[in-house]
């Protein structure tokens, strides 16, 4: 197997790598969860 | 009160207060250089004070004194926040405080005695890379070791935008400073042709993409939606904007090199690549500025706001415009004239700076016990002049390369260049004079904010703040 082949490979790889983790963030399962994450900074006392 | 009890804010204190000194030595070697554009004579003839020396200490000054500091404080900051426990190691941040100084210092004293690797942002020698080195492994045994003893599950999305910008800076300086030492004060880089140049700019765009993009990005999901008292608009966006990012700006530095010794298809790869990055660039602008739908109102009365939202204002523009200027016939017009220049200062001064501004408004009164700045109105005037002076400096600028790129390109019937060089600098003399007004008003900003921090420490007393109990803690976080 020569280099190049081993590098499409890799780029496909992590291309799809990327599409699973927006799959993952907009799946609606997880959209509650989420919204809690981007609200728990503001749930800390400031002092 | 015991110490694993309170976040460590004296490192904090330490690097926001040496953030404020190096942005005002920073700008005013930029202004000072700028001047020298105009006036030559004011080098006075002397070796250090030439532009070739003062211009590498100046981007020195405001990205890694200025920008570097502001990142220790902001990170530390909120790491300890959103993690709900004290800092990893007293000692390793303390060491990484002075130890950034002293690489300040020794940067300070160095360039202008025209000790240089000569490669842009990266021209500190040999024994000041090896302290680099050293004191940016502290700082990541720092972070992510308080990462690792957070009292939460989650780990915020402000974080693993800081966290990638410390793993890439790690990577990027240490491969780009690969050198063969001649001397204690020379060396010679490990690299040699288009090679060096390619690993040279792999670093020296990936500066800008993680040094200055994604650090800043933490900054600007916890201060904004802090400022503002809402959560960032889409915490979806923000995972797919982190991802989007690191997956793509390690590829986009050739663009650099448009039209040099550098393969062709690697030229192209550069340029794709940048414009694919406008993608996750303005995702992530979009999801800080409609962070306020809905309470648009708060941008008139609150002035640490309109810092935070017109920095992503800038972003947005300087990340449109810089995909633009990859395109190779684009950049056949902007290369090697002072677009360039315009688009870095769009970037470093309406993006870098107005985010850092608003971030250490933001945190300032916290660190010293206080509700507030000392001077609201003070943030506000420092906003407005700031403002215009960022908009003449990049206005100046553009208008300046576009001219400067017509007249070198221009041909006469005969086949000759229509212009001289020189002709072209005569032509540029009065835009340099508006960006000397626009850095000088920036300066004049930076000092109204020196002056204001000043007053908020000396009439108040450090705070401590406790870290809330884990029972206390919200059973999400």
């Amino acid at each position: 197997m020569d280099v190049d082949l081993i590098h499409s490979f890799v780029t496909v790889f992590l291309f799809a790598a990327f599409l699973g983790i927006v799959w993952w963030a907009y799946l609606p399962a997880r959209r509650r969860s989420l919204e809690l994450q981007a609200m728990s900074i503001l749930e800390e006392d400031d002092a | 009160m015991q110490a694993e009890a309170t976040y460590n804010y004296k490192v904090v204190r330490q690097f926001t207060i040496a953030t404020v000194i190096w942005g005002v030595v920073g700008m005013l070697v930029g202004v000072y250089i700028a001047a020298e554009l105009i006036w030559p004579a004011l080098n006075f003839d002397i070796p250090w004070l030439s532009y070739g020396r003062l211009r590498p200490l100046h981007t020195n000054a405001v990205i890694f004194a200025f920008g570097g500091s502001a990142l220790f404080a902001t990170s530390y900051y909120v790491v300890q926040r959103t993690s709900h426990a004290r800092l990893f190691s007293d000692g390793l941040a303390a060491f990484t405080f002075w130890g950034w100084q002293a690489v300040i210092v020794l940067a300070a004293i160095t360039l202008p005695l025209g000790i240089t690797t000569s490669k842009e942002y990266a021209e500190l020698e040999w024994p000041i890379d090896i302290l680099i080195a050293v004191v940016w492994i502290a700082y990541a045994v720092v972070f992510f070791g308080t990462l690792y003893k957070r009292k939460v599950q989650h780990i915020y999305v402000a974080n693993w935008f800081f966290g990638a910008y410390i793993l890439a800076i790690a990577l990027l300086h240490i491969v780009n400073s690969a050198a063969m030492p001649a001397t204690f004060w020379k060396s010679y880089s490990a690299f040699a042709g288009a090679q060096d140049a390619m690993v040279q700019w792999w670093y020296g765009h990936n500066a800008v993409g993680f040094f200055l993009t994604a650090g800043f990005l933490g900054m600007m999901y916890y201060y904004v939606p802090k400022q503002a008292g809402r959560p960032i608009y889409s915490y979806r966006l923000s995972v797919v904007h982190f991802w989007a990012l690191i997956f793509t700006y390690m590829w986009a530095g050739p663009h650099h090199l448009h039209y040099t010794a550098l393969p062709e298809w690697t030229q192209s790869i550069g340029m794709v690549f940048s414009l694919i990055l406008l993608a996750p660039s303005w995702g992530g602008m979009i999801n800080g500025i409609m962070t306020l739908s809905g309470a648009w109102q708060k941008l008139r009365e609150d002035a640490i706001l309109k810092f935070l939202i017109v920095s992503l204002s800038f972003y947005g523009m300087s990340t449109f415009e810089g995909p633009m200027m990859s395109i190779k016939t684009v950049n056949a017009l902007s290369h090697y004239t002072d677009w360039t220049i315009g688009h870095v200062h769009s970037g470093a001064l309406g993006w870098v700076a107005f985010i850092t501004m608003g971030s250490l408004y933001y945190m300032v009164p916290r660190l010293f016990g206080r509700t507030q700045m000392y001077s609201v109105p003070a943030i506000n005037a420092h906003f407005w002049i700031a403002t215009i002076g960022v908009v003449l400096y990049i206005a100046a600028m553009w208008i300046a390369g576009v001219m400067q790129g017509l007249m070198w390109r221009a041909v006469s019937e005969d086949g000759t260049l229509t212009y001289t060089f020189v002709e072209s600098v005569k032509a540029t003399y009065p835009f340099y004079a508006i960006r000397l007004l626009g850095g000088l008003l920036f300066l004049a900003g930076m000092v109204i904010m020196a002056w204001n921090v000043t007053k908020t420490i000396s009439t108040s007393k450090p705070q401590e703040a406790r870290i809330p109990e884990p029972a206390a803690a919200p059973a999400h976080a």
